[in-house]
């Protein structure tokens, strides 16, 4: 920080009063938000006596609730019929198989290529897509993987990338024309994609094995449900983008409804639908590396292998190489994306410089290549050093790490989950009811509220609460982190952009990643779920919080700048308040990130749902239980998206 | 690679032709089929003894027979479910499982035994060797609810902690906690490397730890831990996984490959089902993995250059 020189007379005021209005007839305060707070802090009264009065003792879930049986049995049903029921052999099979065939060509050619034709043939891509720059990171990136000595782990995870890809391009860029024109098709797939993006990749891993069985075909599917909301949504807003004029225009001369879509509509939002597949991309490299558990091949199971030799400096290696290409792959894309705005409605002539691309790479590949092999590269891990440096810290920082743990379980973790475990269910509904409607509205509170009821109808209520409560300490861990580091980012400009591409590719690691470092430090405990879910959960509330506090109109901040209040006044009295929207759809984002990795804490002794699922799928007799703990992790991003939903159209004056 | 595709292609239609897929369907064949040096699919499963077995057995595959061999990271119960899709050619230390054997080889009939790995193993209950000297009667079940407030931590709510491992592993210890009525709380450090850690913190910095543990363990052979005394076990009495109130079971370890691998009768599956070797072995190669810093490659090569007339009799007559 630097020094800051504080003016001698500063009107320490309420800021209503020394700020003023910004002139777009946006107040700083509303008179409404009052009787809100009131009947906050009413309800909130309510709630300590009825707790207070009514709370149980947490007895612990029964192994046997009637959903465990009925997924049980499910499970039974599906095995005896897997070869008979036409369901299968007719429906789920088929896809297994159309999954298979996809996956096969795809890694047919990837493969085919060989190493030096892969290397080259992406260069080439990345030279026309994207220029000469993005064709050198993509070059270093890709001899990269060969230099760690992880080329084919690399190009199996490229495989089920591409394949999930092109699938979720394929199903979702048409859904998204279609959701953008037609109404009801729109409202329809709003709720449906709401769900999929709420969904804990973790939670369906077990649905995706008794459908699918393991291995790749598994993992392709499991990935595309979880890409293809973004691409169906970015096209969806693409289309909608489409400037009416040009329409119109369009329609007088009389073009067809088809001819619209396809000479206007389509080119026209062609650089939104490259966005899409950019976004689809690194939504599904970072799923493909979670479908290891299930059999994916590719660079997940080395990280799953890290995972359980707790051998960090592995991890290290592995993660690395999935920054690599998820780097490769945004640049490539990104790229791609700004040519087709620039260039505009002409793809023709660019269709032709790939081909002649190709064709160099083709001749290239089978004039000299093929004698090339990953293995000739000099190799480097950085396994040896990060372990060194593992075990130093693991050695020297033992007494503080189990310190900041134990206080942490034993100040806040442990209190909430009491306080939460011990509240009746039909109470906590009851409160979820009352507070959502306040915060999010009738509608989302009543939906918040049947999610909690569902909790308690699947017989895993003191899990679910203890889940919920290792989230509610995660996401408070996160905003005093996030709000900090993001308020700290949107004044230093220069620090923005040196952590600009450190959050890039934080975001793009896959969640249990994070697990490796936060088991270093702190054991097997809920802790280090926690602290894995802030390190994964961070980075997107800096952006938006930054993003936010820099949004806040110059107008504003100039008056009370003149008006002579301190950077500190500033911060707490103008930009922060007004910044509220941004803090608030942060909050939002977070909270469901954050119960996306605590659950995946499950792997690490965080117990609770994550537990349930991982036993779930690794121990026959918890299937159903561990299924009905999938639901559970759904119903509880419901709840919390739900609850937090009205964030996101905040009270704040900046929406 | 195309050789695959096309054929795949062409089941598609053959199957579209008699009506429906089955599960199977487009999966590679089995690997050795007819004599073609194919490509072994080998179950990993998450720790070292296992992957001593496999390394063991691949580099074999790999030196002696001229296979390909596939390592594929997966929980055990998974990976029998790879039996019935193909992704899983051969699971080389299982750990009893009667339930899946049940499944898997009597009614789905896609996985077959393949005998004995040599191996005994053996589940129990341990505590670092100072804490048995300092208190002589801890080691009996009995006293377990006397010392509980020793092993207190952060994640045992208030009562002692169970250290356990990998939530897929072998265990009934929730059962036998409830069923002994122990002031205990399992939880699980999620795999054995994380066992092994807090085993050697509890050895080396005094802490006490009461934890789930399994022999062959090449740590054993380096610290010093007391298996606590549980109820006997008789015949029988783990038959309901929610009502166990016995020790484990000793078990005899063994090999399960899937019946297209067995069918094949390739040399592959020959050299698995000779297979068989001695705890000490396997410990052996485990210590080369964890504490001599080799990869499970290199510490097989080191093996078998230093055991080859124990190796010499799994090779199949006529390769």
């Amino acid at each position: 920080m630097t020094a800051i020189v504080t003016p001698p007379t500063v009107p320490a005021g309420d800021p209503a009063t020394t700020v003023p209005d910004d002139g777009d007839g946006a107040v700083l305060r509303r008179r409404r938000g009052l009787p809100t707070r009131t009947l906050l802090v009413l309800l909130s009264l309510v709630t300590v006596a009825a707790y207070l009065v009514f709370r149980t003792d947490g007895a612990a879930d029964s192994d046997d609730a009637p959903a465990f049986r009925f997924f049980d049995d499910v499970r039974a049903w599906v095995d005896a019929n897997r070869d008979t029921s036409p369901l299968f052999i007719y429906g789920v099979n088929y896809l297994r198989l159309g999954v298979r065939l996809l996956v096969d060509a795809v890694q047919g050619a990837l493969y085919g290529l060989g190493f030096a034709g892969l290397v080259a043939a992406v260069t080439a891509i990345a030279l026309v897509l994207a220029g000469w720059r993005t064709a050198l990171v993509a070059l270093g990136g890709f001899l990269a993987f060969g230099v760690l000595g992880l080329w084919p782990e690399s190009v199996d995870t490229l495989v089920l990338t591409l394949s999930a890809v092109l699938l979720s391009v394929l199903i979702g860029v048409p859904m998204g024309v279609l959701a953008a024109r037609v109404r009801w098709i729109g409202a329809v797939l709003r709720p449906v994609l709401d769900v999929m993006q709420i969904m804990p990749t973790f939670a369906y891993l077990a649905p995706m094995t008794l459908l699918f069985l393991i291995g790749q075909p598994a993992s392709v599917i499991a990935t595309l449900i979880y890409a293809l909301p973004a691409t169906i949504r970015i096209t969806a807003l693409g289309i909608s983008e489409v400037s009416p004029v040009t329409v119109e225009a369009a329609t007088a001369l009389g073009s067809t409804r088809w001819q619209l879509l396809r000479k206007v509509r389509l080119p026209l939002a062609r650089p939104t639908i490259v966005l899409a597949v950019n976004q689809t991309i690194m939504l599904a490299l970072s799923m493909v590396v979670v479908t290891a558990l299930i059999d994916a091949n590719g660079l997940g199971q080395n990280i799953v292998r890290a995972l359980e030799r707790v051998n960090v400096g592995a991890a290290f290696d592995a993660g690395l190489a999935i920054v690599i290409m998820a780097v490769v792959l945004d640049r490539v894309t990104s790229g791609a994306a700004r040519a087709a705005r620039h260039r505009g409605v002409r793809p023709a002539r660019r269709i032709r410089w790939i081909l002649a691309g190709l064709a160099a790479v083709a001749v290239a590949v089978i004039s000299v290549l093929p004698a090339i092999n990953a293995t000739d590269l000099p190799q480097f891990s950085f396994a040896a050093p990060v372990n060194d440096v593992t075990k130093w810290v693991e050695l020297h920082w033992y007494e503080a790490t189990e310190g900041i743990k134990n206080a942490a379980s034993a100040g806040l973790l442990d209190p909430l989950e009491t306080v939460l475990t011990t509240t009746p269910w039909w109470l906590f509904v009851l409160v979820v009811a009352a507070f959502g409607t306040l915060v999010s509205g009738w509608r989302a509170a009543l939906l918040a509220a049947l999610a909690a009821a569902g909790l308690a109808g699947l017989g895993l209520w003191l899990h679910s609460m203890q889940t919920l409560a290792n989230v509610l300490v995660a996401i408070l861990l996160t905003m005093i982190i996030g709000v900090a580091l993001g308020v700290f980012c949107a004044r230093h400009d220069r620090l923005a952009g040196a952590v600009r591409p450190v959050l890039d590719a934080a975001q793009t690691m896959p969640s249990f990643v994070y697990l490796l470092p936060a088991v270093a430090l702190f054991g097997a405990s809920r802790f280090t779920a926690i602290v894995a879910a802030v390190i994964f959960s961070v980075p997107p509330v800096v952006r938006l919080v930054e993003r936010g506090v820099r949004d806040v109109s110059a107008a504003a901040v100039e008056a009370a700048t003149s008006a002579g209040s301190t950077p500190r006044q500033l911060l707490w009295k103008v930009q922060l308040p007004m910044a509220r929207g941004g803090l608030l759809l942060a909050a939002n984002q977070g909270i469901v990130m954050v119960l996306a990795m605590v659950v995946v804490g499950g792997l690490v002794g965080a117990g609770a749902l994550g537990y349930d699922v991982v036993a779930g799928f690794s121990q026959r007799e918890d299937f159903g239980k561990g299924l009905a703990a999938g639901f559970a992790i759904v119903l509880l991003g419901i709840l919390l998206d739900r609850l937090t939903h009205g964030f996101q159209n905040a009270k704040g004056p900046r929406q | 690679m195309k050789l695959r595709t096309a054929a795949a292609a062409a089941l598609v239609m053959t199957l579209a032709a008699c009506g429906g897929a089955t599960s199977d369907a487009g999966e590679g064949k089995p690997a050795a089929s007819t004599g073609a040096k194919g490509t072994v699919k080998l179950a990993i499963n998450p720790w070292v003894g296992y992957e001593a077995n496999a390394a063991v057995i691949a580099h074999l595959l790999k030196s002696k027979l001229g296979y390909q061999v596939e390592n594929k990271e997966l929980k055990e119960e998974v990976s029998w479910q790879g039996f019935e899709t193909g992704e899983v050619d051969a699971i080389v230390e299982n750990w009893g499982h009667d339930d899946l054997k049940k499944t898997y080889i009597e009614q789905k009939k896609v996985a077959v035994e393949a005998g004995p790995t040599g191996n005994k193993g053996r589940i129990g209950w341990f505590i670092p060797q100072w804490m048995a000297d300092e208190h002589p009667d801890i080691t009996d079940w009995k006293n377990l609810n006397k010392y509980a407030d020793l092993f207190k931590t952060s994640e045992s709510k208030g009562k002692g902690q169970l250290l356990d491992g990998d939530p897929s592993f072998v265990t009934n210890d929730k059962a036998l906690v409830a069923n002994l009525k122990l002031n205990y709380n399992v939880v699980f450090s999620g795999s054995e490397a994380a066992i092994i850690k807090a085993a050697q913190q509890a050895n080396a910095q005094k802490k006490p730890l009461l934890f789930y543990f399994y022999e062959p363990q090449w740590l054993f052979a380096k610290e010093k831990f007391a298996r606590i005394t549980l109820p006997p076990y008789t015949k029988g009495c783990d038959t309901d996984p929610k009502k166990v109130a016995c020790d484990y079971a000793e078990l005899t370890l063994d090999k399960v490959v899937s019946k297209k691998f067995a069918d094949s009768n390739s040399t592959a599956y020959q050299l698995i089902k000779n297979f068989q070797w001695t705890n000490d072995d396997q410990n052996l190669i485990s210590d080369y993995i964890t504490n001599q810093g080799m990869t499970a490659e290199k510490a097989a090569e080191k093996w078998a250059t230093e055991h080859e007339a124990t190796w010499k009799a799994w090779i199949p007559a006529g390769s």
